[in-house]
């Protein structure tokens, strides 16, 4: 298990793993790859379908609501905020794997309360997000349609339902992820702080639910994009 | 990441399981009916799960087809029988409407996915990946058990669809919305389609579980000196297949899910402008898209032909060559078209589109990328004919098979070209040529490469031979059938004879064919019978079959030939063999085959 590779030796000539990586990561990035096109296809739906409506409603009139504060002169003041939590749980993540690396089974444990703690502060914004605007009228199938409704149409027609069916089904889906990403950080956690890794020498799993953490930031960033920029 | 592990100074990553692998070649652990047969973690266990599942499934698939031929052969007989066992299905001793919808949609499901896709890289991939590349097991034999369960899951599910009420799903394998969409429309459109999208979701699942594990298997796994390009043709066709499905099967997921919405959350993505005539309803939905849908399962439909295809090629590539007792022809063109067809199967979804009201314009794009298609399928059966060429060909049944492939590949890749034209499609589109057209390339061709390797590979899955009698009577009454049942099926969709109709009979355009469809039926029935033959031989030969006493009976090359004749958990008792040449060292300096494990002399010859 542990020589040193010999310079000028084939990576590929069999016997040995060609990127040096031991199988979990590589089904891990072929997993993300499976899993970006699963992303991939619901938002180029709903592009498709944005592109072939008239008309849409006005992201920056639909989230303009802050919890406590109310309604914001600031839009989009709210999701700038789940944003930032969710990348500075990435931060912390890279900041896990790093410690892992230098076998510090504190550090780990540490930054890997941090990163949940990151993931669930985003998943509750979520949550409230997703309250708020069900009681301004707008969830799967429905969308409040009356005059002084935030969903109208930027040009102030009466909208399809597809803006709240695309949205909740495809933040739904990426929370969905969020929710998941959480529970592997949990067993990771437990794992850590059993001294697992520690036996085995090595925190390779900690890497491996970095790269799913990383991937489903990455997706937000996207998802954001696409919902709440464009 | 390469270098990320040498940068901090981590060692090389052992890839191999011997440190826990070499006890078993000594000792075996103590092995429970249950952990040997049913939790079996021993690839060699799971593909023989996944073939007798495939087995079971395609039973029930043909069983399917010979009973919606028996209405199309017969449209005025009655069958009392059919309503003994199917109550109101068959109401009359006639197959109702419903029923008949019920029946081609869920043929075609089965068969896609559950046989030529779940049986056959389930089989063909858990089999021959380790043992053709040296490697003790998969690279995680946990994953891969689930895999086959989550198969086997998700054929529960489509098989107590079949038993509800209202039916399993009968919009077509295909499942377009707003039909599927919308259970007043249809009867299978109630509980069986939920049946179905479940049932696919988790079939998904295992294929996404097997396919990660072929990946990173054949990238990592692979024993000394098994370069890529060592590789036999079997195992580049199952890294591609599992790269297909691992791409393609998420985005019909996609598209499932948002059909799910569709149908129980009042959302509108693939509805819109509807009115019912059965409960004379207009429906609210308004902005959705049906075309999109196709799109969505499109682009996992065409990927899906080739992820079957693929496997059935590979195995036939090497065994052709086994049999030929010659190198196979053009190996690197050989990768290389498989590479081709793996990356354009991405590009050329909408040729199933070309009616819907597509941009002509964007037709004619995916017209020129469907026709590329023709040029790797062309290299790869002019490799087969030269492999086979000046060959000292032994005609074993597996051989016959992998011969018959070629010929039903080229007659339904010819009729690709027609109907790759969009031109042409506007005429052929939904009539019979494509039901000939994918039944001859696919469905035939895709079940000849499995019996082809399933012949071949039986003795090192059983230690017994198939019988050699039944096996000439299966391949020739299978061939000859088969162009029977699908050749004439070219002239009624010429003369415009449209797919999925209950009954042509009121017709004055169709009813010349009558006859014909009489005689189709006829020969389906016959073909059906011989497969139950073939199934009889399979599971006798299982216990009773001749018995395999030489360790490489068809003097191959490859690596599975160097393990016992009935190998244990772990294939090789002692070390892994290490691997010093390509896979296809036939005849060469006079010497009949060469083994990959033999050192390279110092006199040999180049090839
Ligand atoms: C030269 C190669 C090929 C070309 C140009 C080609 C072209 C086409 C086209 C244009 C259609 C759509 C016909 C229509 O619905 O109007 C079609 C249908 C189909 N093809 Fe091919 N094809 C080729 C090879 C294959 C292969 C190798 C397979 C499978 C292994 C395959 C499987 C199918 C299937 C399953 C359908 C029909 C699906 C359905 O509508 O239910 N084709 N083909
Ligand atoms: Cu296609």
């Amino acid at each position: 298990m542990s020589q040193a590779v010999p310079a000028g030796q084939k990576w590929w000539s069999g016997g040995k793993s060609p990127y040096n990586v031991e199988y979990g990561k590589l089904m891990m990035w072929f997993f993300l790859m499976s899993d970006a096109f699963t992303f991939g296809a619901f938002l180029i739906s709903y592009g498709s379908i944005r592109f072939a409506s008239n008309s849409w409603p006005d992201p920056n009139h639909v989230f303009r609501n802050f919890p406590i504060i109310g309604e914001m002169n600031i839009p989009l003041a709210f999701v700038s905020l789940m944003t930032f939590i969710l990348i500075m749980s990435s931060v912390t993540m890279v900041l896990a794997v790093t410690a892992g690396h230098n076998n510090d089974r504190k550090g780990v444990i540490k930054w890997m309360i941090w990163t949940i703690i990151g993931g669930l502060a985003f998943l509750s914004c979520q949550a409230w997000e997703w309250t708020n605007l069900y009681s301004e009228g707008a969830w799967w199938g429905k969308i409040a349609t009356d005059a002084g409704s935030h969903f109208l149409n930027a040009d102030r027609t009466v909208p399809t339902t597809n803006f709240s069916n695309f949205f909740f089904t495809i933040t739904g889906f990426h929370g969905f992820h969020v929710f998941s990403g959480v529970i592997i950080n949990i067993i990771m956690l437990i794992k850590a702080w059993r001294g697992d890794f520690d036996k085995r020498g090595h925190y390779l799993m900690i890497e491996k639910a970095g790269l799913y953490w990383h991937f489903v930031d990455l997706v937000w960033v996207f998802v954001f994009t696409c919902f709440y920029l464009l | 990441m390469s270098n990320e592990a040498i940068l901090h100074g981590h060692s090389e990553v052992d890839t191999s399981h011997d440190a826990h692998h070499d006890e078993h070649g000594a000792h075996h652990h103590k092995e429970t009916f249950i952990t040997k047969y049913v939790f079996s973690q021993d690839h060699k266990m799971i593909c023989k799960q996944f073939i007798i599942t495939g087995m079971i499934w395609a039973i029930l698939g043909g069983l399917m087809s010979v009973l919606f031929r028996l209405q199309l052969g017969y449209p005025d007989s009655t069958f009392p029988i059919l309503e003994d066992i199917f109550g109101k299905w068959a109401k009359g001793g006639k197959i109702q409407p419903e029923f008949y919808y019920a029946l081609v949609t869920m043929h075609g499901t089965v068969l896609v996915f559950f046989v030529l896709t779940g049986g056959l890289s389930g089989t063909f991939a858990n089999f021959l990946i380790p043992l053709q590349i040296g490697a003790r097991d998969m690279a995680s034999p946990f994953l891969n058990m689930l895999s086959y369960w989550f198969f086997f899951l998700a054929s529960v599910v489509i098989l107590c669809s079949l038993f509800l009420q209202t039916g399993p799903a009968s919009g077509g394998w295909t499942v377009y919305p707003p039909l599927s969409a919308l259970g007043d429309a249809n009867e299978g459109s109630k509980a069986g389609m939920d049946y179905w999208i479940t049932g696919m979701a988790l079939f998904v699942v295992s294929s996404l579980l097997g396919g990660l594990n072929y990946i990173s298997t054949i990238l990592n796994m692979r024993t000394k000196g098994m370069s890529m390009t060592r590789l036999p043709l079997t195992i580049w066709a199952l890294f591609f297949t599992a790269v297909l499905g691992v791409l393609s099967f998420p985005v019909l997921l996609s598209g499932l899910i948002l059909l799910l919405f569709d149908r129980h959350a009042g959302t509108s993505f693939y509805l819109s402008d509807i009115f019912i005539a059965s409960t004379n309803k207009a429906l609210p939905s308004e902005g959705g898209n049906a075309i999109l849908f196709q799109h969505l399962f499109w682009f996992l439909g065409h990927p899906e032909v080739y992820i079957i295809i693929l496997p059935a090629m590979g195995l036939v590539s090497e065994v052709m060559s086994v049999n030929s007792r010659k190198p196979v022809f053009g190996y690197m063109a050989m990768v290389g078209s498989i590479f081709a067809i793996t990356v354009l199967a991405f590009l050329v979804w909408a040729h199933h589109m070309f009616v819907t009201g597509l941009n002509p314009f964007l037709g004619s794009v995916f017209v020129l990328l469907t026709l590329l298609i023709a040029v790797p399928s062309a290299i790869k059966v002019f490799n087969w004919i030269t492999t086979l060429w000046k060959g000292n060909i032994r005609f074993t049944p597996a051989m016959l098979f992998a011969i018959g492939f070629v010929s039903l590949f080229i007659s339904g890749g010819l009729t690709g070209i027609f109907l790759g034209n969009s031109t042409l499609d506007i005429h052929l589109h939904d009539t019979y040529f494509v039901i000939a057209h994918f039944h001859i390339v696919m469905g035939v061709s895709a079940f000849f490469g499995m019996f082809c390797g399933v012949y071949h590979w039986f003795p090192k899955m059983y230690g017994r031979y198939l019988n050699n009698t039944m096996g000439y009577i299966h391949f020739w009454v299978t061939l000859i059938g088969a162009y029977l049942i699908f050749w004439p099926m070219h002239y009624e969709g010429l003369a415009g004879m449209p797919r999925r109709y209950l009954d042509y009979s009121g017709w004055a355009s169709f009813n010349q064919f009558g006859d014909l469809n009489k005689f189709i039926s006829t020969v389906a029935m016959i073909v059906f019978s011989v497969q139950l033959m073939f199934v009889f031989n399979f599971f006798y030969s299982i216990f009773k079959g001749r018995k395999v006493t030489t360790q490489n009976p068809w003097g191959a090359t490859t690596l599975e030939w160097t393990t016992p004749i009935r190998p244990g958990h772990g294939n090789w008792p002692g070390e892994i063999p290490e691997v010093h040449r390509w896979a296809y060292d036939y005849g060469k300096d006079g010497r009949e085959f060469i083994l990959q494990t033999e050192p390279v002399g110092s006199s040999e010859s180049k090839h």
